[in-house]
């Protein structure tokens, strides 16, 4: 059989690290994946050695649009370990809330992307509809829609008032019905079962060997959450489970995200209810003793780790940061083995929920002709929409 | 005793070498510098018996006529190791860790682009993350890296 090496990239701006994809079919059959990572490296963590810790919080939220107030959590809480601050419990939980809700919006976004993907479009249409509403909760509370600026250096720099946490409860409720409805479909909806099950599987031992994190790696049963095994913030003083799957494919994937929804109102519901009065920042010197810190979040992708060296001076000798997509690499192009071309999409969207609509081309060349054609990202979307309805599958 | 204490006493018992190194910075954190020769045995040590065998990630610093390599391995009760060797700049030279940590291809691939690292035994592949076209020994992450030295060369 003719062998086709695809080459899908190097523009993939709904990664963190934009990457190209070189895939070789027999057939339909996909036998090989290789990647080529680091188009849209920006040199942020070069860049942090220029600047002071303040200005380095800034910086590091633009690390990514999504789970911006992950990244700064992560750096600011490795900088007051240095400093040896105590952050006011206030913070912590105005941090927690912060977070969770990040977590609402990243994975009604993903929710959204995935029907897309696969031709469900009435679920796309529902979850970002849904999504406005933590949009519009963000623009409130700390005054942006991305990029919230909450986090600063021993604290936080707005305080959620009563009147602002009763619009946060009542958002969650409505949240909480419209998820309740999202669960239903998942877990009845026959087409979208068949269409997700048994796609882009990896195996418990797999993803271990390979070190993936977050929704990815809970689906294949792997119990393991930075909120609950290395608490921050307030994740100590809150009550609530880890959401493990074990269908290790794309369907358990879905189906730990919106358990992880549910969980996330539980969470903001608590924390608001046990907020402690007090004051939100506490005062810290511009200067960091020299030291070594290392810190972890639960992003809505996965952990996220920033290590922290300082020189006693007012800028630091070196971050270091991790996010979660690097740690799914590797799985990611083991998933993709043996399953259709057809598969591609959902296979790479159910690692990655902030799938943005920009086009990518795609250009297809047959090795023995040597004749290539372009395709881009929206017709690679249609001809895996068209495979699956010839199929069955049909939306 | 708390349980970083516990592996502090399980690592000396086996280690002499790390007798008095073992700084525990906080609740679940532990740092600790050994020779770079006895990597692979501490490594081993430390995933067959006391259950780190998760890799959070690879740290490189430039800390002037030494390259300080830092593996961060971790388990399921959260608590961190922050193991660290140190290689001289002039040499380099490090052992891949991959055979262990399949997924410490990229995080290596970084100490080789960003550091000047040399790891034996990484897997050929794509370059990770700097473009192809990048001028031959620049390594950007090098306190002595100025970005204006890009400009320079590739113009």
């Amino acid at each position: 059989m003719d062998r086709v090496v695809i080459p899908i990239g190097p523009q993939h701006p709904a990664l963190k690290e934009p990457e190209s994809f070189r895939v070789t079919l027999e057939g339909e059959k996909i036998k090989e994946v290789s990647l080529r990572l680091g188009y849209n490296h920006r040199g942020i963590e070069k860049a942090c050695e220029a600047r002071t810790y303040m200005q380095n919080i800034y910086l590091l939220e633009r690390v990514c649009g999504i789970c911006s107030h992950s990244h700064s959590t992560c750096y600011v809480q490795a900088v007051e370990d240095l400093a040896g601050v105590e952050v006011p419990k206030r913070a912590l939980y105005i941090r927690t809330i912060v977070g969770e809700l990040e977590r609402l919006h990243s994975h009604l976004l993903w929710l959204g992307v995935a029907g897309h993907e696969i031709g469900f479009d009435t679920l796309f249409m529902y979850s970002w509809r849904d999504r406005e509403i933590v949009m519009d909760l963000f623009a409130k509370i700390t005054g942006n829609r991305v990029n919230y600026g909450i986090n600063t250096i021993g604290g936080v720099r707005r305080d959620i008032s009563k009147e602002d946490q009763k619009e946060i409860l009542i958002a969650v409720d409505k949240l909480e019905e419209r998820t309740k409805y999202y669960i239903k479909v998942a877990t009845q909806e026959v087409t979208l079962i068949k269409r997700l099950s048994n796609v882009g599987k990896l195996s418990h031992a797999d993803i271990e060997s390979f070190g993936a994190v977050g929704p990815v790696a809970r689906a294949s049963g792997v119990d393991r959450d930075i909120r609950r095994d290395d608490p921050y913030a307030a994740y100590d003083e809150i009550s609530f489970k880890v959401i493990t799957d074990n269908n290790e494919d794309v369907y358990g994937r879905t189906l730990v995200r919106v358990g992880e929804l549910m969980e996330s109102y539980s969470i903001i519901r608590q924390a608001i209810k046990n907020m402690p009065d007090g004051p939100i920042t506490v005062k810290v010197p511009r200067k960091i003793p020299e030291g070594e810190s290392i810190s972890r979040y639960e992003a809505p992708r996965g952990e996220d780790v920033h290590y922290v060296k300082s020189n006693g001076s007012d800028i630091p000798e070196r971050v270091k940061l991790r996010a979660p997509t690097l740690a799914n690499i590797k799985a990611v192009l083991k998933m993709l083995e043996n399953y259709n071309l057809a598969d591609l999409p959902i296979i790479v969207a159910a690692i990655d929920p902030c799938f943005s609509c920009t086009d990518r081309a795609i250009s297809i060349t047959k090795l023995d002709t040597g004749r290539s054609e372009i395709m881009d990202w929206k017709s690679l979307r249609e001809y895996s929409i068209e495979w699956y309805k010839k199929r069955g599958i049909r939306f | 005793m708390n349980i970083e204490e516990e592996v502090q006493q399980e690592l000396i018992k086996s280690f002499n070498f790390l007798d008095g190194k073992i700084r525990i910075s906080r609740i679940r954190r532990i740092f600790f510098e050994m020779p770079v020769d006895k990597l692979e045995e501490v490594l081993e040590f430390l995933m067959d018996k006391i259950h780190f065998n998760i890799l959070c990630t690879i740290t490189g610093l430039d800390e002037g006529i030494t390259i300080g390599i830092l593996y961060h391995l971790t388990r399921k009760d959260g608590v961190i190791i922050n193991l660290k060797i140190s290689i001289p700049k002039d040499n380099p030279k490090i052992k891949t860790i991959t055979n262990y940590f399949p997924g410490a291809e990229y995080y290596e691939r970084e100490l080789v682009d960003l550091l000047g690292a040399e790891v034996e035994g990484l897997p050929e592949g794509p370059r990770y993350p700097l473009p192809d076209g990048w001028p031959e020994g620049q390594y950007p992450l090098r306190k002595d890296w100025k970005s204006d030295m890009l400009g320079k060369e590739s113009k």
